[in-house]
């Protein structure tokens, strides 16, 4: 549902501040765990949810997040649980957007009419799917769009302003900015750069921009919501699921809590980037 | 293509956007969509561009030694009784496979765009090692990534690699093998895009990659469909190869496509059997799905997730297949047939002890195929294989599961 997502925009708009993109593994490390962890997210301070869906063969993501997916595979996690595991939390939460995140096999598989049909029932508001770019449309970006669903693309530093207008046009939601050609929790980029980047692609498009890719703490976090209409935390989250589970990978008394205190932490940092646009 | 198109033909594809029928395409992050485009025009240009032509066909004739023979396996077939048995020599050329062929085009490729950098990924160690070779000869450095259960297993030819100045970076993400090595190749490609060329090694991957392997390895079927008509004065009734990614297939395949009169079989690793899961036998057994840049045959579960696949020979240990495969197999122009590991090995015995030849684990399955339809062939029909590559590389595979001590 495209209107989730535009209120969500408006509203912090108005707020004068960036959003808090959240990324998480769906069932990582086992299904109950994770359905917690989304459920602490909004209260923590996260705007929008991204729900990763696990996948063998993550060909765009570093070693954290493979290991996340990994150890969701192991427990069991399939699609049909990830799509559960939203249907559970949007049960509660009206207001919070989820975007799902991940490959295209296990949705080609499942099958795309289904999937959407599935996706917009259990309250899916957009898809991100790594390995489909503008090239591939006709496979599952115009099929969503067709469903109100949103179809969020990302823009990389080598989407140069010849590509971009292509990579943009059945782009809807936001656009996804990746701040530098590597892979998921690289090191951060400098945020000047950045900052340069997001406005070349605001000279594209009305859509907000958030920025992903090595953004791990509170202050990072603060130091490029300046310049974004959002920013994007994935291995930090990760990170902190993977360190309090037990030697053989379950979760334990401090997985859940261990996320709402980064997520605060990370919700301030972009609270704060307001006062750091207006300096 | 710049040929004519023909609606008859099965030499047309892929189309403008890289598909065969509903295979191929590019499943890519959008990081790599700019290079892949680039690497398009400029192979493009490479195509026509009699300069390259005659810079490939040099390298081809005095660094490969090409054209590789066409050799009729006297005793082979003697033994077999029934159909002439064809080898096409590939195992001969430099570096012990077919995999050098594509490695020369891409390289000279890569120089073209001004690329300083060469990455690679490898399983059995035959594409690393014909990487490594290349980019010795160019004087470019080079990376390549094999898992680090193949790195175990095909010692020699890490150790091949080390000597012709490459880094081999062992692959322990996932479960250390052929795939995951690819994931990680993908993965410093993504990270290091203004310099580095990615040099795949099979006809498989995102578009322009599937087209322009196969137009490399293309080589192979002209040169033995040429060779053919002069020993025989007429084209073979069946040609066989063995199938990983499908290069050496691909390559020896696409020249007879046409050739209404030339049966075509692909043989994949049917492992230990395809009841379970320790097979690779993609097309036989697996199903489409989208991996690494393009859409093709793969083992898979129900929920999409990839399998590991199982093969003695560590070349066709690989979930995929080429795109053109797929496309091939759902047409009908082609049969795909499992040969297992044992049978594989029984054929790398009786090929070594009749012929003197000592051939690769991966041409073994394609030799226990032309064993299996020899003789039910007339003497007077011919049967045509790809001898895709050397077994040297195998002994220390092969000593152990017949028990003899190295």
């Amino acid at each position: 549902m495209t209107a989730r997502m535009d209120k969500r925009f408006a509203d912090l708009a108005a707020e004068g501040r960036p959003a808090l993109v959240t990324y998480f593994m769906g069932g990582d490390p086992d299904f109950e765990t994770s359905l917690a962890i989304m459920k602490a997210l909004p209260s923590a301070g996260s705007d929008i949810i991204e729900l990763g869906m696990p996948f063998s063969d993550p060909m765009a993501d570093g070693p954290a997040i493979q290991l996340a997916g990994q150890r969701a595979l192991k427990g069991g996690q399939t699609l049909a649980k990830t799509l559960e595991i939203a249907r559970r939390f949007r049960a509660d939460d009206k207001d919070t957007p989820i975007v799902m995140m991940g490959y295209y096999n296990p949705i080609y598989i499942y099958g795309v009419e289904r999937f959407l049909d599935d996706a917009l029932e259990a309250g899916i508001d957009g898809l991100i799917v790594v390995d489909l770019p503008p090239e591939m449309d006709d496979e599952l970006c115009i099929p969503a769009l067709k469903k109100d669903i949103n179809f969020i693309r990302l823009a990389t530093p080598t989407t140069d302003d010849k590509r971009l207008p292509k990579v943009l046009e059945n782009t809807s939601g936001f656009v996804y900015y990746v701040s530098m050609n590597g892979i998921t929790g690289s090191a951060l980029p400098d945020p000047t750069v950045v900052g340069g980047a997001v406005q070349r692609i605001k000279g594209h498009t009305k859509l907000p921009v958030c920025v992903g890719f090595g953004v791990k703490t509170a202050e990072h976090a603060r130091a490029i919501g300046a310049s974004a209409d959002g920013v994007v935390v994935g291995t930090a989250i990760v990170n902190q699921v993977a360190s309090s589970l037990t030697e053989d990978g379950k979760s334990t008394g401090a997985t859940v809590p261990g996320v709402e205190t980064l997520v605060r932490g990370l919700a301030a940092g972009v609270r704060s980037a307001k006062l750091v646009a207006a300096e | 293509m710049n040929e004519t198109p023909n609606l008859n033909s099965f030499k047309t594809g892929p189309d403008e956007d890289g598909r065969f029928g509903i295979f191929g395409g590019r499943f890519v992050a959008e990081t790599l969509m700019p290079l892949i485009l680039d690497l398009q025009d400029e192979w493009n240009k490479a195509k026509t561009d009699p300069e390259f032509q005659a810079e490939l066909k040099h390298l081809g004739a005095h660094y490969i030694g090409r054209p590789s023979p066409l050799y009729f396996a006297e005793r082979l077939t003697e033994h077999l009784g029934g159909a002439k048995i064809y080898f096409k020599r590939e195992e001969l050329n430099h570096t012990g496979s077919h995999k050098i062929n594509n490695c020369i085009g891409q390289i000279l490729l890569a120089k073209r765009m001004g690329k300083t950098r060469i990455i690679a990924e490898t399983g059995a160690g035959q594409h690393g090692v014909a990487s490594a070779t290349v980019a010795a000869r160019f004087g470019l450095p080079c990376v390549v990534y094999m898992g680090a259960t193949d790195v175990e297993r095909q010692a020699p030819n890490v150790f091949r690699m080390k000597l012709l100045g490459a880094e081999v970076k062992p692959v322990t993400a996932g479960s250390g093998t052929l795939k995951d090595a690819m994931n990680e190749a993908l993965r410093d490609w993504v990270t290091n895009v203004d310099d580095t060329y990615y040099l795949i090694g099979t006809a498989a991957g995102p578009h322009p990659y599937p087209e322009m392997v196969r137009d490399f390895q293309a080589v192979i079927g002209t040169e033995a469909r040429a060779q053919m008509l002069e020993a025989e004065g007429r084209l073979p009734d069946l040609v066989v190869a063995a199938v990983g990614g499908g290069s050496n297939a691909i390559g020896i395949f696409h020249p007879f496509l046409d050739d209404e009169t030339v049966k075509i079989v692909g043989v994949e690793a049917g492992g230990k059997g395809l009841e379970g899961d320790e097979h690779c036998a993609s097309i036989t057994a697996g199903s489409p799905g989208v991996l690494h840049g393009n859409r093709t045959y793969l083992l898979q579960d129900g929920d999409g997730q990839i399998k590991e696949g199982h093969s003695i020979s560590a070349g066709l240990d690989y979930p995929g297949i080429g795109p053109e495969h797929s496309w091939l197999a759902d047409i009908g122009r082609v049969e795909y047939v499992p040969i297992m590991d044992h049978e594989a090995l029984e054929a790398f015995q009786t090929l070594t002890r009749l012929e003197g030849i000592i051939p690769a684990l991966e041409p073994s399955h394609a030799i226990a195929e032309v064993i299996k339809r020899a003789p039910k062939m007339g003497k007077d029909e011919i049967i045509l294989m790809n001898l895709s590559g050397r077994g040297d590389k195998d002994i220390f595979t092969v000593g152990k599961l017949l028990g003899m001590g190295l």
